[in-house]
């Protein structure tokens, strides 16, 4: 298991590492460069020299890359010109918003999404079934920001029952919590499809085989196998498709925290495109990147820790 | 080994399992109205979309303007009309080029050598490690919000789900026993690929591709509506719903008629994609949605 681990890290490593050059190569290559976007196209050239040479952008293509990662090692981002404070502080401050906004709306609808499978897969073709079935492909086919949107419009402007903007006062930690309520409904509520869908799938591929066979013929009770031994191994494709679906939870954060005007990743990067501070662009960039990055690897590990078969392979 | 339709027997058999499916059915009456109304947009909207009428802004739907005016008096029934143009604009082009590069590359990954293979799944590991709109986000940042910059950005991080795909699928018919019997007959690579691997993975491709549609659409529309896809005047539904969220305390048509296309495309593309899948390749069943 800690050589899966290993391995399964170095790769993350890699593909980090890699990224991180594409993203430099892809900025070298499309036309714009970060000077001109930072001063404006009339900066005269003493000043676009200064920042040149303050952001190192002088340096050849592989220099750049090399002081990069040796900087980013050191947990240095570089400065944001603007407020000249450590573009590694200003990320880290918006993380955990970004992070609890996240945990929370993939937290509800993991919860629901399972228990709606389960229901699912063990009363098969029911009314019930049929129900959660439709229900599940149109909670899917609605994306985060227009559920964003219409929750916004119906419940906080209309209605007037949730807090339109905000992450709530800091401290009260009640009043968080209410600022959350819409945002995380808006993210978690096709994930709830989403994940019911799977997991009935694998919960009824799981029941025909041959281990569950031989348990019911043991005479053991429906309810133990349904939960002790289907569900566990139900599980699996649940735990990976969150860990990739990390990415589309990033994404489908910065459109949450624009409609309800909340503290985060996705607003620093649309607030600092409009004052075009492209260091602290590129830093959240980075960071998501990196979150990202380390919730596949964790599911890659999850997975192999609850399906030994898994360790061995690729 | 599942052959694709060649023949109008076949297609007419995939038309008589759509119309068997009713929600597939559903899906592609959707799909055929929206494809319609981009089309015949000039047709069927009855003012012009950017056509500035600011007497009768902010209006709620009526007779004259059926789904109410935006802050500039243009009819949001137009705008939307017209903003089913700019999402099928950006959908086709990105989704055939990230289809085709997906192809050549997964192809190439399945069949090549080994080392090849690693290559290409690492490249496909490291595109996927950006987080889409992040990504697009960095790019807009530095050559600012188009059509293209979208286009672009969307087709790069679409490439690698047809890939892996394509490569999974090569892997396991590369070995089958018709290609190795091939083979022993003295058969090119090239042919290999393109007369017997190709036509095999083409079908479950096109459904996947199907389902992809309200993705890219709703990623269009998503940076629309941050104000880095499409710019001012032209109609997108993410601009629509930018224009309606600006609005959001005077009316609330905006953010309603900008998003209900959104749904609908999804909901029909969905339909149709798990009904097409049924036929194509009944051993993809249950592998979920628009994600």
């Amino acid at each position: 298991m800690l050589s899966y681990i290993l391995r399964r890290t170095g790769l993350a490593l890699v593909i980090t590492v890699l990224a991180v050059s594409l993203l430099f190569v892809i900025i070298h290559m499309i036309p714009g460069d970060p000077v001109s976007t930072m001063l404006g196209p009339k900066a005269s050239p003493e000043l676009r020299a200064a920042l040149e040479e303050r952001m190192g952008l002088n340096e050849p293509l592989l220099i750049q890359i090399g002081l990069f990662f040796a900087n980013m090692l050191r947990g240095d981002l570089g400065i944001d010109v603007f407020s000249n404070r450590q573009v590694t502080d200003i990320v880290l401050g918006q993380v955990p918003y970004t992070l609890t906004l996240i945990l929370t709306s993939i937290g509800w609808s993991a919860i629901i999404g399972i228990a709606l499978g389960c229901y699912s897969a063990a009363n098969r073709n029911s009314f019930g079934d049929r129900l959660t079935g439709v229900l599940s492909v149109s909670m899917i086919a609605v994306p985060a920001f227009v559920v964003s949107l219409y929750s916004l419009l119906f419940f906080a402007v209309t209605l007037k029952w949730f807090p339109a903007i905000g992450a709530g006062e800091p401290g009260d930690f009640g009043d968080q919590l209410w600022h959350l309520v819409l945002p995380s409904l808006a993210i978690g509520l096709s994930w709830v499809g989403y994940i019911a869908r799977l997991v009935r799938a694998s919960m009824l591929e799981i029941m025909g085989e041959g281990h569950v066979r031989t348990a019911r013929a043991f005479g053991l009770p429906e309810r133990w196998i349904t939960y002790r031994y289907a569900l566990r191994l139900a599980i699996l494709p649940t735990v990976t498709v969150i860990g990739v679906g990390m990415g589309f939870l990033l994404s489908a954060a910065v459109f949450t925290e624009i409609v309800f005007s909340r503290p985060g990743l996705g607003k620093l990067v649309i607030d600092s495109i409009t004052t075009r501070n492209y260091p602290v662009v590129m830093g959240s960039v980075l960071f998501s990147t990196l979150i990202f990055v380390a919730s596949t690897t964790l599911a890659d590990i999850i997975n192999a820790l609850l399906d030994p078969r898994l360790r061995s392979a690729r | 080994m599942n052959k694709p339709a060649k023949n109008n027997s076949e297609i007419v058999e995939i038309f008589r399992h759509l119309i068997r499916d009713r929600l597939g059915l559903l899906g592609l009456i959707i799909v055929m109205l929206i494809i319609g109304s981009a089309l015949f947009a000039p047709l069927i909207a009855p003012y012009d979309p950017v056509a500035l009428n600011i007497p009768d802004r902010v209006q709620g739907p009526s007779f004259v303007h059926l789904l109410g005016t935006d802050q500039l008096g243009r009819d949001t029934f137009s705008r939307v009309i017209y903003g089913g143009r700019v999402a099928l604009q950006v959908a086709l082009p990105t989704i055939a080029g990230a289809l085709f590069l997906g192809l050549v590359l997964g192809m190439i990954a399945g069949y090549g050598p080994k080392w090849l293979d690693n290559l290409i799944l690492l490249f496909f590991d490291t595109v996927r490690s950006f987080p889409t709109v992040m990504f697009a986000l960095a790019v807009v940042a530095l050559v600012g919000p188009s059509l293209n910059t979208v286009i672009f950005v969307i087709m790069a991080t679409s490439i690698p789900t047809y890939g892996r795909v394509v490569r999974t699928m090569t892997l396991s018919i590369k070995t089958s026993e018709f290609i190795m019997a091939e083979r022993s007959l003295g058969a090119s690579t090239f042919r290999i690929m393109s007369v017997h691997i190709l036509p095999n993975v083409l079908g479950p491709l096109a459904v996947l591709a199907a389902m992809d549609i309200p993705t890219v659409v709703g990623l269009e529309a998503g940076l629309s509506f941050l104000g880095m896809g499409v710019k001012p005047p032209t109609p997108s539904w993410g601009s629509l719903l930018n224009d309606g969220y600006s609005l959001i305390r005077n009316t609330p048509w905006l953010i309603v008629a900008g998003g209900i296309p959104l749904i609908l495309i999804t909901l029909g593309f969905t339909f149709l994609g798990e009904a097409l899948r049924d036929v194509v390749d009944p051993k993809l069943r249950g592998r979920g949605g628009a994600k």
